[in-house]
């Protein structure tokens, strides 16, 4: 695909989408997982919410 | 299940972690779909190949206003109703569109600067959008200056309704004042200026983009709920610690 002479900025528009949304996606998974961390350590303490009921795990 | 059931997050959790991976699968879908669009999609007559920013420029910009338009009906679930997922939604939106809006406005300064012979220009389009990711910017720092969430809610609150008079302004900035921007070609009265060619592989990818913001809030709002989860746990076990 010749993309012309203005190659590099469209190149650079496209790069700069893509890092923008894998990050997003990065932090998403990254948070879910240090919250999943912290929400089954408290468990294996035996810190329960104060229904008695365990916090559901998201699938 | 009546609407209302979704108040509750435990159920909002169970039903989201359904809906989850079949909302993620659309969107790779609607990616891969657009990219191909966008590959086979014609030049512009006009600005060449330079036209192909447009599908991850103007998405980026629809979704900008619509996450804050997202966060500004929130804001009255805070304050008029006290919804419990209203605040949790705003607050997993907003990083989102910060993200987004800085996307609109980088990508539009690389198709700008071939197009118009400039990055940036203080004209009311770009200085509106400016604006706009400042706001952002000023509720995430809101949401870490408060430590308490309900108070920080309603902080946020009432500063996204203010900084809500600001999307008319980004939308008919290009019909009110004189800019370099060009004025609406998809969203106007009279319907698309575009030739079919162009403004399918368009709409694809912006479905493409409402989808990934549609699961990646989705997923944010699940973190927030366990956030807070966590938060009130460690509040329990201090205070248990405290011998209250």
């Amino acid at each position: 695909m010749d993309l012309g002479p203005h190659a590099a900025f469209i190149i650079g528009a496209y790069a700069v989408a893509i890092l923008i949304v894998a990050a997003l996606i990065a932090w998403v998974l990254i948070d879910q997982r240090r919250q999943r961390q912290l929400l089954s350590d408290l468990e294996a303490r035996g810190i329960t919410r104060r229904s008695g009921r365990s916090p559901e795990r998201p699938q | 299940m009546p609407l209302i059931d979704l108040a509750n997050p435990t159920r909002f959790l169970t039903l989201s972690g359904r809906i989850l991976p079949w909302l993620s699968a659309a969107t790779l879908i609607a990616f891969a779909f657009g990219i191909a669009q966008v590959i086979g999609a014609p030049d512009d007559y006009q600005q060449g190949s330079t036209a192909k920013i447009m599908y991850i420029h103007v998405p980026s910009a629809w979704l900008s206003m619509f996450i804050w338009g997202t966060m500004s009906i929130a804001a009255l679930g805070t304050l008029v109703w006290r919804h419990p997922l209203a605040d949790v939604a705003a607050k997993a939106a907003a990083p989102i569109g910060a993200a987004l809006t800085l996307q609109c406005l980088i990508t539009g300064m690389l198709w700008g600067r071939p197009m118009w012979g400039t990055y940036w220009v203080w004209d009311g389009r770009l200085t509106s959008v400016l604006v706009l990711f400042l706001m952002y910017l000023g509720v995430l720092a809101l949401w870490r200056t408060i430590e308490e969430p309900s108070r920080a809610a309603r902080a946020v609150a009432v500063l996204t309704l203010v900084g809500a008079l600001n999307l008319p302004i980004i939308k008919f900035s290009v019909d009110w004042w004189s800019t370099l921007h060009q004025p609406s070609s998809v969203l106007r009265l009279g319907g698309p200026a575009m030739h079919p060619s162009i403004l399918v592989p368009l709409l694809v990818m912006g479905l493409a983009f409402f989808l990934l913001f549609f699961t990646l809030h989705l997923a944010a709002m699940r973190n927030e709920i366990m956030r807070r989860r966590v938060r009130t746990l460690m509040l329990m076990q201090a205070d248990a610690a405290a011998g209250h």
